[in-house]
């Protein structure tokens, strides 16, 4: 029952995040709010997870953080350099 | 007893999630808005997590639960390091007070 509320507590909290991401004049606006809707979504699957009683959803917990962390690091490196940092190929 | 300190628990911690969200929303800067993402990464997963990890007992959940908690808090300031630095970077400029523009 408490899980339930959770997530439904969760929810409202998704779609603001999502409208940010939508509204977000600037693109680190955007990229904020996906980082932001990430964390959330690790907790709506451990929660839904408990909720279930499926335990291995919290491995998916896990995965989903890691994944999360990785994209918006790998997002804001491509802001900053422009490309991937291909070295030899823009020196020629 | 420790169904009611999850209950406790979960409650705060959507509690701090929605705060988070709603701050997201509302505040006027892309730098404060980061301090109100920062509140729902922390503080909402602290406690979200903690309330399931009294739920999981003393089983194998309970450490990948621990890791998943300890995991959101060492990665969530970082990546709103690197997006400040990436923002401050890219031309992005504080919003400072009016009169001392």
């Amino acid at each position: 029952m408490m899980f339930f509320v959770t997530v439904i507590a969760l929810f409202p909290a998704m779609f603001l995040a999502l409208g940010r991401a939508i509204v977000g004049p600037t693109l680190y606006d955007r990229v904020l709010a996906v980082n932001s809707f990430g964390t959330f979504t690790v907790l709506m699957i451990a929660v839904l997870g408990f909720m279930t009683d499926q335990t291995d959803f919290v491995d998916i917990a896990l995965t989903y953080a890691l994944i999360n962390f990785i994209g918006t690091i790998a997002v804001l490196k491509f802001f900053v350099v422009g490309d991937f940092g291909y070295e030899e190929q823009r020196d020629q | 007893m420790i169904n009611f300190l999850s209950w406790v628990l979960l409650l705060s911690g959507c509690f701090c999630v929605l705060i988070s969200a709603i701050g997201l929303i509302r505040m006027p800067d892309l730098f404060t808005r980061m301090h109100a993402a920062g509140v729902g990464d922390t503080l909402g997963a602290i406690l979200v997590i903690a309330g399931l990890m009294l739920q999981a007992g003393p089983t194998l959940l309970l450490a990948k639960l621990v890791l998943i908690m300890f995991f959101l808090l060492f990665t969530g300031p970082t990546a709103c390091h690197a997006l400040a630095k990436a923002a401050l970077a890219g031309g992005e400029k504080p919003l400072l007070d009016d009169n001392n523009q």
